[in-house]
């Protein structure tokens, strides 16, 4: 397997509480993986390690390693804003930044200098509102406020906003939980595209997401990773009796 | 028998009804002294109010003089106020951000804010002898300059503190989208934590503004008085309030009028600057996250 992330020994403490215990993936490189488990089992901490979010917690602790393309981000070397460039977050809930929509995409790029002139800022803001399925509904309005938007455009302008820095991993924080059924069908169809080019990592709590985008399946279960491995093995063949009764819906 | 019977005066029903009542009542008594301290000075001020009390400069003296206007004072107060503001913007702003963004709840943070809440409960006059004392030692005399100082000392309190208490509503998921992105703390605060809380921060320029311009017991001190219009910062300057305080102190009615026209052009520049940033306000919260 072609690794884009490797956990190490990953442990994460809440104050006195262990989130996280010796954790040890790898999530493959450009396919959707997916983490899931009951409520409080530890995929949101786990998600949140892979671009340095939990620390903003207060009173968090970590010991092991995450690498990202063989570095690990939490080496005092490493700047943490650059890890966040790469790894990119979808959150629960859209939050649109308090500017217009065009912005929302632009502000990203601008403050990573990604390029040289207006024309070129106008060109990739088009060109990612593309991309998130957005372009068509907005173009004549690009100066109004995002707020303005609906909850799903919302969040298809959020994951233009976050795909216009560039990253390399897209990380899904249940990006759909907020959102109708549609706009949830607009977003799961737009990451099943994107997977070409992007490693997707997306935590959900309904199973029937994670076997619609899931190539790769991890299941946690009170801070532990029960089970990993490609979609069908652990769907059709979970080994783990944990897995085969979340699966089978007794959790 | 119909679903919905006829109200019943139950104690819940009761309990709001006086709780409404008692609402009102302070409502009533704050609109009520506000209106009739403002009709107390048109009643009094208005008579006096002509052309020249805007265009003219005191003539016979401030304390004495009947003729001429107190354009000193409003230009006076203008440049106080408005200096005054901007140097506390200068440091208000950057602390506040600071308190947010670095500082947080921290025991720092605590202790910073509880300062802040102490000078913001400081007499203006306490304000003046400490600018007169420090002008002192300096060798300074009673200046345009020096009342902006002090004007700045005694504003810069109630804006960062009335920043800092709007910036603590910033929606945490705001700051949040803004990092995930790979900004620093710097770059959220200053361009996303700002736009936000524009409205807000306009609000806690004006406030300061309001005191700046209302003060007069620290300008009394440190800006002097004169019926000349200041041609230089080191130059002393008049006041509007001193111009209410001492034309009220005459001992004749005619210039205690003028003490009250002169409380009403005070009046209506509050005014116009208070409408003046609710429109500004306004257009800035176009693009705020509710």
């Amino acid at each position: 397997m072609d690794a884009h992330i490797q956990v190490k020994n990953l442990n994460v403490y809440y104050g006195k509480q262990q989130a996280l215990k010796n954790v040890n993936i790898e999530i493959p490189k450009n396919q959707i993986t997916v983490i899931m488990g009951p409520s409080g089992c530890g995929k949101t901490t786990l998600l949140k390690t892979f671009n340095r979010f939990f620390e903003l917690t207060e009173n968090t602790q970590l010991t092991g390693e995450v690498l990202v393309d063989g570095q690990n981000i939490y080496d005092a070397s490493v700047d943490v804003t650059e890890v966040r460039k790469v790894v990119g977050l979808l959150a629960q809930r859209p939050s649109p930044l308090p500017m217009s929509i065009y912005d929302n995409v632009f502000y990203g790029m601008h403050i990573h200098k990604m390029k040289k002139d207006r024309k070129e800022y106008k060109a990739a803001v088009q060109h990612y509102l593309e991309i998130a399925g957005l372009w068509d509904e907005v173009h004549k309005r690009l100066h109004d406020p995002a707020t303005s938007l609906s909850i799903g455009q919302q969040q298809r302008l959020c994951l233009a906003r976050g795909l216009a820095v560039e990253p390399e991993i897209i990380l899904g924080d249940e990006p759909t939980s907020a959102l109708d059924p549609i706009s949830s069908q607009n977003i799961e169809s737009r990451l099943l595209e994107l997977k070409q080019q992007y490693t997707t990592v997306i935590v959900t709590h309904t199973l029937r997401q994670a076997k619609r985008l899931g190539d790769y399946v991890i299941y946690m279960y009170l801070g532990e990773v029960i089970e990993a491995g490609p979609a069908h093995e652990v769907f059709n063949n979970p080994q783990h009796e944990r897995t085969k009764a979340y699966l089978e819906g007794q959790i | 028998m119909s679903l919905f019977t006829k109200k019943h005066w139950q104690r819940r029903h009761v309990m709001e009804a006086f709780m409404k009542f008692i609402m009102r009542v302070s409502l009533a008594i704050v609109a009520g002294a506000l209106g009739l301290i403002l009709w107390i000075i048109i009643v009094r001020g208005l008579p006096s109010l002509s052309w020249d009390m805007v265009s003219k400069i005191p003539e016979g003296g401030y304390y004495m003089g009947k003729e001429g206007g107190i354009l000193n004072a409003i230009i006076g107060s203008a440049y106080l106020a408005t200096g005054g503001t901007l140097l506390a913007m200068l440091f208000s702003i950057p602390i506040a951000l600071y308190l947010k963004t670095y500082l947080g709840d921290s025991k720092w943070g605590q202790y910073v804010r509880l300062s802040l809440d102490v000078l913001w409960g400081i007499p203006s006059i306490v304000y003046g002898a400490f600018g007169f004392t420090l002008m002192i030692a300096l060798g300074m005399r009673a200046s345009l300059l020096a009342g902006i100082i002090i004007l700045a000392f005694i504003e810069l309190p109630i804006m960062t503190r009335a920043m800092d208490e709007v910036i603590r509503r910033m929606p945490i998921d705001l700051e949040h989208a803004a990092l995930a992105l790979g900004s620093t703390k710097l770059e959220v605060a200053l361009r996303v934590v700002i736009r936000q809380m524009l409205p807000g921060i306009t609000t806690a320029i004006l406030l300061g503004f309001g005191r700046g311009i209302g003060d007069a017991a620290s300008v009394l001190f440190t800006a002097g008085y004169t019926d000349r219009i200041p041609t230089s910062l080191m130059r002393p300057t008049a006041s509007l309030p001193l111009a209410v305080f001492f034309q009220l102190g005459s001992p004749y009615p005619e210039v205690q009028q003028r003490g009250y026209a002169a409380a009403l052009i005070l009046t209506i520049i509050v005014l116009a600057v208070s409408l003046g940033s609710r429109w500004l306000s306004a257009r800035l919260n176009k693009y705020t996250v509710k």
